[in-house]
């Protein structure tokens, strides 16, 4: 043991490292201290100027947001999870996920160890005066190994940059092969990239390569490991002892340097502004303008990856896939008005680029607030709705008592009478008191005008029918239309009422036995309602009853990544011929089990598929296209 | 001048030496539906507004070609754009971009 603590003690006067380059400077560091001195002000300029755009109360709240515990220990979670790891992308396609963790996570790790060998070995340079900016950047070139002082402590460190490098160089090397083909890695189209996402995307596959080289030839200097020692020993066996390594180190700084002075205008801007989104996201504060204040942070954090392209509905025709949120996001940040325009009025808000989107990018959110700056200012007259004689609906005054229940069917599933009239034979089979709210037709619920952008006049109709469903007494608001669900939930604020959609209420009324149903083997698959299940998380509800009354078969896509049965009411320009499109390739995804029956749980829908099948020539089985209500009627 | 017993009614005389072409034409290329509405009348039928207060997107088309902007936007004020019209136009017309665009060319003075 003696000889042992000797010779640890002898290595301990002798220092491990020594600094190579006594002056810390270089003129190869040049290139790349301009590139992030340029980048670091851009960032800290912008983060000035949005936080200034966002109103006061609002940033009061992002401050407090930090010190609340929850959102923090939210915030914590969701920086590792969405920025470092990219856990959602690794959920949904392996491969890609690998890819992007693997040059996020891997080059976060090689700055955060360079930083702290830069502490443990000459913690005079982390000061900025002396180098900070570059020195543990560059940390290799400058320092010098002390040779047969070879302690486990930087043996340790030398694997683990290695090792990280390693990492991101496999995932650099699948970025690569995605340019050529994306479908491998799970992506059927990539969004086209802008000159500036070119000069970054270049300089980012070169940086790591570059690194390899300028460590491995200094390697024999500055230390390595099971990578660089080995080509470090190749370079030599090529190029004799002597090696030439400034050319290396110059392209290297070249490159860091162009990577970060394009960041800014290139898609590469989110690895930052993620972080920002994150934080203004969990502190609950909402855009209110597609361009100023939180809407800037939620564009800079798009990353332009295009997974949106794959989710959109719309990209069945390759002429409307410049239609997706990434390309929306991309005109937003170019202020190209009338590009922007055309963008959000014809998007279906089917929701599923935001459920898919690995940023939480809400990009419906900020079309709907496009829509509000043309349309909103829109005249209208609604002074009919406060008329109080004559003109309110009728069945308010024919409430005998204050009733259980108030079905509000709404307006579309009057045009569709029979889930009306499978929901009331339901009620009087399950014996449910119930009123019916709008038996003789009632007003609109205003998520139409919502999505038309015409935000003011919502308002006007849903204080209409706030009223009326407050005078009515009930407990609990059953609606069969998701459209009118949605909102009735979200911007009703209806204190003490339960406002639930028929599936689940119909789902209870099963499961505490009240609602008696046969089970038959029919087979059936269920379509989820963009404004049921991505709009309002209500997946498992009709599933569950639908599964007591038969056979339930999956469709090729589900749950919240079910197509858009193309009747929404979201788009504003979509054609018929183009919406025809998108109910064919919905229904596609629904057939593949080959089921009897399309259940659904949504007017719109109904109708919808109900065209389509009839309009389907190739379909061999005759398919029913049913409503949940009629469905669970039938057994 | 001879009595023929009749006269025309002098507020709903047409006047199409007022009809804007113009204006058309710009709501036309905004939402080319304009074009194909036949006037059966569906929308108007179902219109949940118009169980309220006159409101007929099929007599504000009526209303515009016969170069009475004003009445044609009176008629679609009171709209809520919930859609069933397009669910039931026959002729599939985009029928709440088309009131939309109604509404963003002819109260533009």
């Amino acid at each position: 043991m003696t000889p042992l603590i000797n010779l640890l003690a002898a290595q301990a006067e002798v220092p491990e490292v020594i600094d190579r380059i006594p002056s810390g400077f270089s003129y190869f560091v040049i290139p790349f201290t301009v590139g992030i001195v340029f980048f670091l002000c851009w960032i800290g300029v912008g983060c000035v100027r949005l936080l200034r755009a966002v109103p006061r109360t609002d940033r009061l709240r992002l401050w407090k947001s930090l010190f609340i515990p929850k959102t923090a220990a939210k915030n914590i979670k969701e920086l590792f999870c969405d920025c470092l790891f990219h856990v959602k992308i690794w959920q949904r396609k392996p491969l890609l996920g690998y890819m992007h963790s693997a040059i996020a996570f891997g080059w976060f790790m090689i700055i955060i160890l360079g930083h702290i060998e830069v502490a443990l070995f000459v913690p005079a340079r982390l000061n900025v005066t002396r180098g900070g900016l570059f020195y543990p950047i560059f940390y290799r070139y400058f320092v010098w190994m002390n040779p047969g002082h070879t302690t486990l402590r930087g043996a340790f460190f030398f694997f683990l940059m290695d090792f990280f490098l390693l990492y991101i160089l496999s995932g650099i090397a699948l970025a690569v092969f995605k340019r050529f083909r994306s479908i491998v890695l799970g992506m059927r189209h990539t969004t086209k990239p802008s000159f500036a996402d070119r000069v970054a995307l270049y300089s980012l596959w070169m940086i790591f390569p570059l690194r390899l080289l300028a460590e491995s030839f200094t390697a024999d200097l500055s230390g390595g490991s099971f990578l660089t020692i080995p080509v470090n020993q190749f370079w030599h066996f090529l190029f004799g002892d002597k090696l030439w390594f400034m050319p290396c180190w110059w392209a290297y700084s070249i490159c860091l340097g162009l990577f970060f002075a394009a960041m800014p205008f290139s898609r590469y801007m989110h690895i930052l502004t993620e972080v920002l989104w994150i934080l203004l996201r969990n502190a609950g504060i909402k855009p209110n303008h597609p361009r100023k204040g939180v809407a800037e942070a939620e564009i800079y954090a798009c990353s332009s990856c295009g997974l949106c392209l794959d989710a959109c509905p719309m990209n069945v025709q390759k002429k409307n896939l410049k239609f997706s949120s990434v390309y929306f996001i991309r005109f937003l940040r170019r202020h190209n008005e009338k590009k922007i325009n055309a963008i959000a009025d014809k998007c279906l808000m089917c929701d599923k680029c935001h459920a898919l989107c690995p940023v939480g990018v809400d990009a419906p959110a900020l079309r709907r607030a496009q829509r509000a700056t043309v349309n909103n200012s829109l005249p209208y007259d609604y002074s009919y709705l406060g008329c109080p004689e004559g003109m309110v609906p009728e069945p308010i005054q024919t409430y005998s008592s204050n009733p259980e229940v108030l079905y509000f069917a709404g307006c579309m599933s009057h045009l569709t009478p029979r889930i009306i009239k499978s929901v009331e034979k339901i009620f009087k089979a399950a014996g449910v008191e119930y009123a019916f709210a709008d038996r003789d037709g009632g007003i609109c619920c205003g998520r139409p005008l919502m999505l038309a952008g015409k935000t003011d006049a919502a308002a006007a109709t849903i204080a209409a029918n706030k009223k009326m469903i407050q005078e009515s007494g009930c407990s609990t608001l059953v609606l069969s239309c998701p459209i009118c669900f949605k909102i009735f939930k979200e911007e009703y604020h209806l204190e003490g009422i339960k406002v639930v959609h028929y599936t689940q209420f119909i789902n209870e009324l099963i499961a505490s036995g009240r609602l008696k149903v046969e089970k038959t083997d029919r087979k059936m698959v269920y379509h989820d309602p963009c404004e049921l299940g991505r709009g309002c998380g209500v997946y498992l509800e009709p599933r569950a009853a639908l599964s007591q009354v038969g056979t339930l078969v999956k469709a090729s896509k589900e749950y919240d990544e079910s197509i858009c049965c193309g009747g929404s009411l979201g788009s504003l320009t979509l054609d018929t011929h183009d919406r025809a499109k998108i109910s064919e390739s919905s229904l596609d995804s629904l057939l593949v089990g080959k089921p009897e029956t399309i259940v659904t749980a949504c007017p719109l829908c109904l109708k919808t598929f109900s065209e389509a099948v009839s309009n389907a020539k190739y379909l061999t089985e005759p398919v029913q296209v049913k409503d949940f209500a009629e469905v669970v009627c039938e057994h | 001048m001879v009595d023929f017993g009749f006269g025309l009614v002098p507020s709903s005389r047409i006047n199409l030496d007022l009809f804007d072409k113009e204006k058309y034409e710009e709501l036309a290329a905004m939402e080319p539906d304009v074009r194909i509405c036949m006037a059966c009348g569906s929308c108007t039928a179902v219109c949940t507004a118009g169980k309220f207060v006159p409101t007929s997107l099929r007599e504000a088309i009526e209303a515009i070609k016969n170069a009475n902007p004003e009445k044609a936007l009176q008629m679609l004020e009171s709209c809520q754009f919930c859609g069933k019209c397009s669910m039931v136009c026959p002729r599939g017309i985009n029928t709440r971009h088309l009131i939309l665009s109604i509404t963003k060319v002819y109260s533009q003075k």
